[in-house]
């Protein structure tokens, strides 16, 4: 018996080495001048090689588990109205093409590389510019897409698309990848257990990055600059942020990070320099803000109504316009053992620690809140002297919002 | 009228406190350079300052200037001189030394570190042209107020409660009135009432320019929209006027009727 299971098993293995994986070269001079012809004569684990050059017909179906890959980035359209690439099969490698010039269409999201109900693809080191939605994972599983330069030209929301969009999927790996000018860079909703890292998310009209309804999710190690807002993570549980910058998310209503009902996230070691807003958080619970850094933010963390058991801790705050606005009450929320740069307390005993709370809430902070328009007095010298008279007898400011152990230097 | 504006500024040029005051500049910009390479850093720094001390300064400058030259006043009334040329041209003199001091003592250690090849160049024409129309405004309201009043407490007194008023109490009054009223849309009536302050029109004109507009939410837009514009800035630059004319006016007008 258990030589029957060997001898299956090593014939199995031994399989690959007997099939005949071919390389197809498609090119105008090559026996397959059109990729369609390439794909009809090819066979499971097949690669086809596309040499550098311009190749445009109607929509490619790849239904085969084969490579497809291009050779200096040869250029595929489609025509107008059409997608250029979708895969249709299980373990299918798409790398090296140029896709180009997807005309916008209003009924349909038009998609350069479109993966629909399969798993086990591979989409790497492609160029995609000017693509209404660029990848477009439908129901899709067990990927990765990494290494791909996306470029739109979005002007507003209305009429663009996301550069990588996922549409219900799980284990889905995004990797360094550079998306500019989309409406979202990265869009994931009903997306589970996918990681997203190392991405360079720039010049989007809306979102970097915008989760939706996903859970178990992580992103890391990505930078998120000068996007409508940096990224949104809106219902979802037990999302991981970790290591990410957020830089220059700078504008009426943009910030770095809304969270959105969110529950049991971690959010460590992020940096959010120079945005409107570095974290706005509506109706989050139980996540835990741990050593990040925030630098010159207009608000750091804006926290609005209905968020319980949050923990901010070992983060530092640097030149913030302000650093701390929380709506109503402190709700079980702890905010212990930060660096605040407008601390001014003493530390006698020398253990690191401030001996005196410090107070993240100003004044001028909690009428903002209540009268918007009160903020054109910012930096005014009336406004300065109120906060230092707050800052040392509190009335208005609730009392209870508290850093018991403020730290005397940042967390390096 | 140029003699006498020569006059008062070599004389203010050679006085200690002119020095002090270019060196106060000089060093403390200085140190904030030294402190942090980031231009736009230290022009908020000093936006800060120069909203604050310019116009204090200039206030005590002018109240000063004009108690200590009386005799030399009324030497030079008995002169063949029209009281206008004499006293505008004291005034002008005391402001213009204020502004070269202020805009020696920031623009030196700006120009050492190459301000000229920082894209901070703009920001930084509107901190000083503001700080030279706010030492213009304030030494012409001393100025004013020491003419009116012989007795030199009360006119020492007059023009500190002056600044403070424009300084501090205004944008207190303002509040209040913004927290009465909040029920109301308010963009544009505290667009009206910022414009009459000058040391409020200077701070939102520099915080503007600096890219904090974009904190300052739907209200920041109303106001970049209406200074953005050609009228804004005209207006704001007509309410800047005001202030300078409005002094001088009256210095002129007390000048004319005063028994010396």
């Amino acid at each position: 018996m258990t030589h029957a299971r060997f001898a299956i098993l090593s014939f199995l293995l031994l399989v690959p080495l007997f099939s005949r994986a071919r390389t197809l070269e498609v090119c105008a001079s090559c026996a397959y001048p059109t990729i369609q012809q390439a794909l009809d004569a090819s066979q499971d684990g097949d690669q086809i090689v596309v040499k550098a050059g311009t190749y445009l017909q109607p929509t490619l179906y790849i239904a085969k588990a084969i490579t497809l890959s291009g050779e200096n980035y040869p250029i595929l359209e489609a025509p107008k109205g059409q997608e250029i690439l979708v895969i249709d099969a299980d373990g299918v490698t798409v790398e090296g093409l140029q896709l180009q010039n997807l005309t916008p269409n209003y009924l349909k999201d038009l998609a350069a590389i479109r993966v629909r109900r399969k798993g086990f693809f591979r989409i790497l080191n492609n160029r995609l510019i000017n693509t209404f939605f660029a990848i477009y994972l439908e129901y899709a599983r067990d990927g990765e897409v990494s290494g791909n330069t996306i470029t739109g030209t979005a002007v507003n929301e209305l009429s663009s698309g996301n550069g990588i969009h996922g549409w219900y999927g799980e284990y889905v790996c995004i990797e360094n990848n550079t998306i500019k000018g989309h409406r979202d860079g990265i869009y994931l909703e009903f997306m589970h257990f996918c990681s997203v890292s190392g991405n360079h998310s720039e010049a989007n009209v809306r979102y970097g990055l915008h989760f939706m309804f996903s859970n178990d999710d992580h992103y890391s190690r990505n930078t998120f600059r000068k996007n409508g807002a940096g990224v949104a993570v809106m219902f979802g549980k037990r999302i991981g942020m970790t290591d990410n910058l957020f830089d220059y998310n700078w504008g009426r209503s943009a910030y770095g990070l809304l969270l959105k009902e969110i529950y049991d996230g971690k959010i460590e070691r992020n940096r959010f320099v120079q945005n409107t807003i570095g974290i706005h958080i509506e109706g989050a619970s139980r996540v835990e803000y741990h050593q990040n850094t925030f630098q010159r933010n207009g608000w750091a963390v804006k926290i609005a109504g209905g968020c319980l058991d949050n923990d901010f801790a070992g983060n530092t705050f640097l030149s913030n316009a302000m650093d701390f606005v929380l709506n109503g009450r402190v709700n079980s929320n702890t905010f212990n053992g930060n660096y605040w740069s407008e601390y001014t307390g003493y530390d006698l005993d020398r253990d690191g620690l401030g001996d005196v709370p410090h107070r993240p809430v100003k004044l001028f902070s909690y009428i903002v809140t209540r009268t918007p328009e009160s903020i054109i007095l910012l930096r005014s010298l009336f406004i300065d002297l109120m906060n230092f008279s707050e800052k040392v007898s509190p009335v208005f400011t609730p009392a209870d919002i508290l850093d018991h152990k403020p730290l005397m230097h940042p967390l390096q | 009228m140029f003699k006498i504006l020569r006059y008062s500024f070599s004389d203010l040029m050679r006085s200690r406190w002119t020095y002090f005051y270019f060196g106060f500049f000089l060093l403390f910009t200085l140190g904030l350079l030294f402190l942090s390479s980031d231009v736009g850093k230290v022009i908020i720094s000093l936006m800060n300052v120069i909203l604050i001390l310019v116009p204090l300064i200039a206030t005590m400058f002018g109240i000063m200037f004009y108690y200590n030259s009386r005799e030399f006043t009324e030497l030079l009334l008995a002169q063949p001189l029209s009281r206008t040329q004499l006293f505008i041209g004291q005034y002008l003199g005391l402001a213009l030394s204020l502004s070269a001091s202020l805009l020696l003592g920031v623009g030196l250690p700006f120009l050492v570190y190459g301000i000229f090849m920082s894209a901070e160049i703009w920001n930084f024409a509107v901190l000083l042209l503001n700080g030279i129309l706010l030492s213009f405004i304030f030494s012409g309201m001393a100025f004013w107020i020491a003419l009116r009043h012989e007795n030199r407490i009360k006119g020492f007194g007059l023009a500190i409660m002056m600044w403070l008023f424009f300084a501090v109490i205004y944008d207190g009054i303002f509040l209040l009135g913004l927290m009465w009223f909040s029920d109301y849309p308010l963009e544009y009536v505290s667009l009206g009432v910022s414009l009459l302050n000058p040391i409020d029109l200077s701070r939102i004109l520099i915080l503007l320019k600096l890219d904090i507009s974009a904190l300052m939410g739907y209200t920041g837009a109303v106001f970049e929209k209406f200074l953005g514009t050609g009228l804004g800035i005209s207006l704001s630059f007509l309410s800047l006027g005001f202030w300078i004319l409005l002094p001088t006016a009256n210095i002129r007008r007390v000048a004319l009727k005063k028994d010396f």
